[in-house]
């Protein structure tokens, strides 16, 4: 027998593959996910970077700070020095690097934990109300309508500033990520919806899989894009909305530092001390922006709805 | 459309029954006896369970909260002989505080919130919109860079850092105008507008970024549409395929952004107010929190609920009548 020269195949490209091929051309992908590692290795590495800066976050130097001017920082920039690599704290003499790398983790760690609160509870909700129907679909869609009806942002304020003796950072995580969950629940329901007639699942059904089987199999892979990109969205709001709370008090108490809180503090000072002001809305800024640039690259790659062709 | 509007009252009006049970739920239910608050340290047993039985917390939950909820809509009295105080409708109850009708309270300070919230609509939706749509038609101009890139950047602005960049330029730097001092509009048209101008730039720019992203990308699938080609077929003037065919149809989902926008913020401000000293619904909510006056509390989360549910319902009629393809 001759042989037979197969086809070429031609190489194939995963969706994933060309998902990735497609964010490394984005100069705006590389330097938002340079500022993305950036802060958060700032955050994961908090302790050790004020130990090299040589200051804790909560040691006091009244020799940066002069008595005399009503605790001014001496010295240029709000007190910049090699002792004080990003300068002080006017009246206390903190050191504000280490402040805004452990303001960094408290930041971080409450807008990743609601996140994250928010994905699980979205996508198990969404894909519960997309492939039931029904009853469940009805439940769960009136639930959503009500998360989103509460006026979220006084409610927070409330229920934060009325609790007294628990955990603040686990209390704050756990009230963000109450009302966040909808929105991407409505993303994935309706992703679900046109998924689970798709012939695929069909075939499985037919194949005696059970309900768990195809959700997790079949129908969270399909959700899996539009899942990661929302979730890059859904960051930078948790940190403006950690900050928003913490800016008005009701968030993380002093002396433990986050990012909202020492602009909150900062503010009294914006006219004779700008420097102390600048550093942690720079840090929010900057983080903020990152993380919604990426989201957005991520969405236009990921999305079913922006044409892929 | 008569049955849906119905319908959808129906379920306003649960929803809201729903916010007031769970806020009531949650704000009586937490360790903080506004009673023993209000009796002051040198406080005895006795005095402490009459001022409990006047404020009506000897009730069981479920009893204080149908007293809560019916007393909207029947008026109250409360406490008994002397210390008797009517309540009309709609009653919300006392303020812990000062003893002012929560409903008053309200009243007040609504026109202020309400000032800031549609000055700064109005603001946000015109340099929004118009954003978007100069950034969809040129898209891929730069043009359209240079807009969607200041658009992300506005948009990670915390509001209070926009607020105090105005304060320090705009009032302390180059002096044009004074801080800001509430004028009702009554009074001063032009003193109105000129003192809230700040607070509205302050609001205005978070929003109109978040608006032109928004109405860009849905002004760009708009404008792909076949019946956009139909109508640049027909020979219309670019102006008017744009205007009447495009925006109509590209602005439904700003819409519905919009209604949740603008129903969050009427009683929702809390940090605008608070920067610029504007004595609204915000400054309200967060003055009750540090004394903790439930009352208002409860009767602020209601009203910021109540105005977006009722934001929502009039999106979705809206609806029907800016895009012909809605039936409801």
């Amino acid at each position: 027998m001759a042989a037979t020269t197969s086809p070429a195949v031609p190489a194939g490209r995963g969706p994933w593959q060309l998902a990735r091929a497609e964010l490394r051309r984005r100069t705006s992908v590389k330097l938002s996910l340079a500022v993305v590692a950036l802060f958060v290795f700032m955050a994961a590495a908090a302790p050790l970077l004020s130990s090299l800066s040589g200051w804790g976050p909560d040691e006091f130097d009244k020799s940066a700070v002069d008595p005399y001017l009503g605790g001014q920082p001496i010295g240029p920039l709000g007190g910049v020095s090699a002792e004080h690599w990003l300068g002080v704290e006017p009246v206390t003499g903190r050191d504000l690097f280490a402040r805004v790398v452990h303001g960094a983790q408290v930041s971080l760690l409450i807008a990743f934990a609601a996140t994250a609160i928010v994905v699980v509870t979205g996508v198990a909700a969404g894909t519960a109300a997309g492939y039931f129907g029904g009853g469940t679909d009805a439940v769960l869609s009136r639930l959503m309508d009500l998360t989103m009806s509460f006026p979220s942002l006084i409610f927070m304020i409330a229920m934060m500033s009325v609790a007294r003796d628990v955990n603040r950072i686990v209390l704050m995580t756990a009230v963000i990520g109450l009302f966040g969950w909808p929105g991407i629940a409505r993303v994935v329901r309706g992703q679900t919806l046109s998924l689970k007639h798709r012939e695929y699942v069909d075939a499985a059904r037919v194949g005696g899989a059970g309900p768990w089987r195809i959700l997790t199999r079949d129908i969270l892979p399909g959700v899996a894009g539009p899942v990661i990109a929302y979730t890059t969205l859904i960051v930078p709001g948790m940190i403006a909305t950690e900050a928003a709370l913490s800016y008005l008090g009701v968030g993380v108490r002093p002396p433990t530092a986050s990012w909202g809180q020492m602009i909150a503090e900062s503010v009294s000072f914006y006219d004779t001390d700008p420097m102390y002001f600048i550093v942690p809305s720079t840090c929010l800024f900057l983080t903020v922006l990152a993380f919604t640039l990426l989201g957005d690259a991520l969405r236009d790659i990921l999305d079913p709805r922006s044409a892929r062709a | 459309m008569i049955l849906y509007t119905l319908r959808r009252l129906a379920a306003v009006i649960g929803v809201l029954t729903a916010v007031a049970a769970v806020t009531f739920t949650i704000f009586y239910v937490l360790p903080s006896d506004p009673a023993a608050a209000a009796c002051g340290k040198a406080c005895s047993a006795e005095r402490l369970a009459a001022i409990r039985a006047h404020m009506g917390l000897d009730q069981p939950l479920w009893r204080q909260f149908w007293e809560f909820v019916s007393g909207i809509f029947t008026g109250r009295t409360t406490g008994s002989g002397q210390y008797a105080m009517r309540c009309g409708f709609p009653c919300l109850g006392y303020s812990y505080e000062n003893s002012e009708a929560v409903w008053d309270l309200l009243t007040d300070r609504l026109p202020v919130s309400a000032s800031l919230a549609i000055g700064a609509a109005a603001l946000w939706l015109a340099l929004g919109l118009s954003a978007g749509t100069v950034a969809a038609l040129r898209k891929g101009t730069l043009t359209d860079r240079v807009l969607m890139v200041g658009a992300v950047g506005a948009a990670s602005l915390p509001v209070y850092f926009t607020s105090m960049m105005l304060i320090y330029g705009v009032i302390r730097v180059a002096g044009l105008l004074p801080y800001p001092q509430y004028v009702p509009f009554g009074d001063d048209p032009v003193g109105w507008a000129s003192n809230l101008l700040l607070p509205w730039l302050a609001l205005a720019v978070l929003y109109a970024a978040m608006y032109a992203r928004q109405s860009r990308s849905s002004m760009i699938e708009t404008m792909a549409e076949p019946y956009i080609r139909t109508a640049r077929a027909k020979g219309l003037p670019r102006r008017t395929v744009v205007v009447k065919h495009g925006l109509r149809a590209g602005m439904t989902p700003v819409l519905t952004l919009f209604g949740m926008d603008l129903g969050g913020l009427l009683a929702g401000a809390v940090i605008t107010e608070s920067i610029f000293g504007l004595p609204g619904v915000g400054r309200l909510f967060y003055g009750a929190l540090s004394t903790g006056d439930q009352p208002v509390i409860l009767g602020v989360t209601l009203l910021a609920a109540a105005f977006i549910v009722v934001a929502n319902l009039a999106v979705d009629l809206l609806y029907a009548v800016v895009d012909p393809r809605v039936r409801l």
